[in-house]
C-alpha cells in the first residue's frame, strides 16, 4: 500500500461524498432536476483508480458518474453547476448528471447507457496511441453491465487488438434492485478471463487497496501488456437513485445496508490520518463545496434561443419546430 | 471520356481519402479480401492499421469508431448489409449523434458509415432487403444517398471530410450503374440536383429510383415535362433546391424506396404544401407501410415502387388542376 498519498487519497474520498451529499440536498430543494444516482458508498474505487492515472488518461464513467469526474480532477464547481443545469456546467447545461464530461481532464463523459462506456473508451485509446501517444484508458462499470452483449464485444476488440484499456466492475452486489446472484451466470472476473484479459478482484471499500492494484494493472498495461479488468466489490449506501423513495422499493434489508455502511471508504482512508490532518481536509472540502454550490446557483442559466447549440459539430442548424 | 463504375467511385474516395488524410481509416467485416469489391487494393496500399478487418461485433466496432472519432480519428465503418444498421442503431443515434450536444461542444464525432448494397439486392430476402435511411434523417443524422458514380465519389468524400457522423447508403440499385466521369470531385452534403429540368411535374427521386424517374421523364417527354430532383443528401435537405423547383412545376411526385408511414417521401411533401400551394394533391410512390420484401423475385420487385406506378402518379398530378 505503497506510492500515493494517504491524504490525497482521503481528500478524493471525502470531495465525492461531500459532493453527492450536497448534490442530493439541492434534488430535495429542487434545483437540481431529474435527481441523481448517488455513488455514496463506492468513493473508495473512483479515487484508488483515479490516483494511479496519469492526466492524459482517460476514463468513460457511467450513470452513477460523479465519482469518477471529480477524481479524474474535474473542477467540482463546474460539476455542480451543470448538475444545476448552468451555462457554467462542464458541459454547458446540457449534459446533467448522466452526461458530465470534461475532456480537458480526460474524462470522456458519464454515459447513461449500462456497458456503453467499454468500446468508446477502447477506441478512443487505439486512435490516440495509433498517433504515438502511450496513455492508457479505464472503463468503468456496473455489475449489470456484464450482462450487456456490447461491453463483451469490446473485451473482445480491445483483447483482440491490445488496447490497454482497464475495465473496473463497480461490483455493488445490485442493478437497480436486481441482485448480483440472479443475475450473473458464472463469475464477473470469468467474463474477462475468457477473453484472455487478465483480471483481479480487490475490496473497493479500501482505496489504498484500489490504488494499489490499479497501479500494478496499469504498470503492465503501459509495459505492453493489454487491457485489464478489476472487480471492485463495493456497497451502493443510498438508493439506486434519489427517486427510490417516492416508489418505496423493498428489496435489500435494513441489516444488509447496515452492514455495509459499517465498511465506509471514507472513514478507512481517514483512519490512516492524523486527526489533524483529517481535519484540515475536511474544512479545505468543505470549503471547496460552499464555493461550488454557491457558484452553481448564482450562475446563469443558458438562453433558450441557444437549446440547440452544439447539435452539429459542422455547424449545421437544425430545422425549428415550428408553429 | 474515362467510364466510372458506382462501386468504383466508392473505392477510389476511399483511397483518395486515406491518402490525404492519416486520420482516416476503415473498419468492417472482410474489407481486407474487400467482400464488398468497395475496399479493393486498398489493404495493400494503406496496410492493416488503416484497413482494419473487425470481428462480428457491429455494436462494439460501431462505439469504437465513436470513441475514436471522440480522439480525432476519422473512422469509415463499412456494414456488410443495410439491417446491421438495426443493430447499431442505438450507437449512431444515442452516442455518436448526441455526443456533441451533450457535452456542450466539448467533441466531435465524425464517423462515417457506409452501407454499399443497401435497398433490395434481388433475392436476398426479407433480413437483407432494407433500405432504412429515413429512420436517420428521422433522428437528425447527416443522411445521404447517392444515384450517380460522380455523386457517390463526391458525396462520400464529403462525409469523410465532416465533423459529424454521416450514414451514406448505396443502394444496391445504383452499385452498377456506369458514367463518363472526367474529374471526380467532392460534392457538398445538402444540396440536391436537378437531373432533367422540366415544367409540369417535379419528381423527387430518392437514390437508385432517380433512373427509374429519368426513364419515365424520357417516356413521357411528349405529354408531361418533368423535371426530375434528387436530394442527394436525405439530411439536411436541400429545401431551397425543392423548393425552387416546385414554385415553377406546381406539381409534385415523390418516389422513395422505403417504407411509406413516416418515410421521407412523407416528409418532403408536407415541407412543400406547408409553403407551396400546388394545382394538385401532391403523391407519392413508396413500399407499402410496414412493408418486408418477400423472397419470390414478382414478389420482391411488387413491393417496391416501380415505373408504372411512378408514371400512374405523374399522369394523376398532372390531370388534376
Ligand atoms: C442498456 C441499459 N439498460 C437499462 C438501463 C436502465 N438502468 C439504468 S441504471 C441501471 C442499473 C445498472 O446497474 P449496474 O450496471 O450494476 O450499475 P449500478 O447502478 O449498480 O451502479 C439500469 C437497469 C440503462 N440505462 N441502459
Amino acid at each position: 500500500m505503497t506510492g500515493v498519498d494517504p491524504v490525497r487519497l482521503y481528500r478524493t474520498v471525502r470531495l465525492i461524498r461531500r459532493f453527492e451529499e450536497r448534490a442530493i440536498e439541492l434534488v430535495r430543494s429542487g434545483h437540481i432536476v431529474g435527481g441523481i444516482h448517488p455513488y455514496i458508498g463506492q468513493e473508495g474505487i473512483a479515487a484508488g483508480v483515479c490516483a494511479a492515472l496519469r492526466p492524459d488518461d482517460v476514463v468513460a464513467g457511467t450513470h452513477r458518474g460523479h465519482g469518477h469526474v471529480l477524481a479524474k480532477g474535474a473542477d467540482p464547481a463546474r460539476m455542480m453547476a451543470e448538475l444545476c443545469g448552468r451555462v457554467t456546467g462542464l458541459n454547458r447545461g446540457r449534459g446533467g448528471s448522466m452526461h458530465a464530461a470534461d475532456f480537458a481532464v480526460g474524462v470522456l463523459g458519464a454515459n447513461a447507457i449500462v456497458g456503453a462506456g467499454g468500446a468508446i473508451v477502447t477506441g478512443a485509446v487505439w486512435a490516440r496511441r495509433r498517433r504515438g501517444e502511450d496513455l492508457v484508458g479505464v472503463s468503468f462499470l456496473g455489475d449489470g453491465a456484464v450482462n450487456e452483449g456490447m461491453l463483451l464485444e469490446a473485451f473482445n476488440l480491445a483483447a483482440l487488438w491490445r488496447v490497454p484499456v482497464l475495465f473496473v466492475c463497480e461490483n455493488n452486489g445490485y442493478a437497480t434492485t436486481m441482485p448480483v446472484a440472479d443475475s450473473v451466470a458464472g463469475s464477473i472476473p470469468a467474463r474477462a478471463e475468457a477473453f484472455g484479459i487478465r483480471a483481479s478482484v480487490v475490496d473497493g471499500q479500501d482505496p489504498a487497496a484500489v490504488h494499489a492494484t490499479t497501479a500494478a494493472a496499469l504498470a503492465r498495461m503501459r509495459a505492453g501488456g493489454g487491457p485489464e479488468f478489476l472487480e471492485a466489490q463495493t456497497y451502493r449506501f443510498d438508493a439506486h437513485h434519489t427517486f427510490e423513495h417516492t416508489v418505496r422499493l423493498d428489496y435489500r434489508s435494513a441489516e444488509e445496508v447496515e452492514r455495509g455502511r459499517s465498511r465506509d471508504p471514507v472513514r478507512i482512508a481517514g483512519s490512516r490520518l492524523s486527526a489533524t490532518d483529517r481535519a484540515n481536509v475536511d474544512a479545505d472540502v468543505e470549503a471547496v463545496l460552499d464555493a461550488a454550490v454557491a457558484e452553481a446557483l448564482a450562475a446563469p442559466e443558458p438562453d433558450p434561443a441557444t437549446a440547440l447549440e452544439h447539435l452539429y459539430a459542422s455547424g449545421l442548424t437544425a430545422r425549428t419546430g415550428g408553429g | 471520356m474515362p467510364r466510372l463504375s458506382y462501386r468504383k467511385a466508392l473505392n477510389r474516395a476511399l483511397a483518395d481519402e486515406l491518402a490525404r488524410d492519416e486520420e482516416v481509416f476503415l473498419l468492417g467485416e472482410d474489407i481486407r479480401v474487400a467482400a464488398s469489391a468497395v475496399t479493393a487494393g486498398l489493404l495493400k496500399r494503406f496496410g492493416p492499421e488503416r484497413v482494419r478487418d473487425t470481428p462480428l461485433s457491429e455494436q462494439a466496432f460501431t462505439s469504437f469508431a465513436t470513441g475514436a472519432a471522440m480522439a480525432g480519428a476519422r473512422p469509415v465503418v463499412e456494414f456488410q448489409i443495410p439491417a446491421l444498421l438495426f443493430l447499431v442503431f442505438e450507437q449512431i443515434v444515442n452516442h455518436a449523434h448526441k455526443f456533441p450536444l451533450m457535452t456542450g461542444g466539448q467533441c466531435a464525432v465524425p464517423v462515417t458509415y457506409l452501407v454499399p448494397g443497401s435497398g433490395s439486392r434481388t433475392g436476398w430476402a426479407g433480413q437483407h432487403s432494407d433500405h432504412p435511411y429515413s429512420l436517420f434523417a428521422h433522428v437528425g443524422v447527416t443522411t445521404v444517398v447517392p444515384a450517380t458514380p460522380a455523386d457517390a465519389y463526391g458525396l462520400l468524400v464529403s462525409a469523410i471530410r465532416c465533423d459529424d457522423p454521416v450514414v451514406v447508403f448505396a443502394p444496391a440499385g445504383a452499385m452498377e450503374v456506369r458514367a463518363n466521369v472526367s474529374d471526380p470531385a467532392p460534392v457538398p452534403l445538402g444540396r440536391g440536383r436537378v437531373h432533367r429540368a422540366g415544367d409540369d411535374v417535379t419528381v423527387v427521386a430518392v437514390g437508385h429510383v432517380v433512373h427509374d424517374a429519368l426513364a419515365v421523364a424520357d417516356e413521357l417527354a411528349g405529354e408531361v415535362s418533368v423535371e426530375v430532383f434528387d436530394p442527394r443528401t436525405l439530411y439536411p435537405f436541400d429545401w431551397d433546391g425543392l423548393l425552387a423547383s416546385v414554385a415553377r412545376t406546381r406539381r409534385l411526385v415523390v418516389v422513395d424506396d422505403s417504407n411509406r408511414s413516416c418515410g421521407i417521401a412523407g416528409e418532403i411533401i408536407a415541407t412543400v404544401v406547408e409553403q407551396v400551394r400546388l394545382h394538385a394533391p401532391p403523391q407519392r410512390v413508396t413500399r407499402p407501410d410496414g412493408a418486408v420484401l418477400p423472397f419470390a423475385s414478382v414478389l420482391d420487385r411488387a413491393v417496391q415502387p416501380g415505373r408504372e406506378q411512378l408514371r400512374h402518379a405523374i399522369h394523376h398530378v398532372s390531370k388534376d388542376g
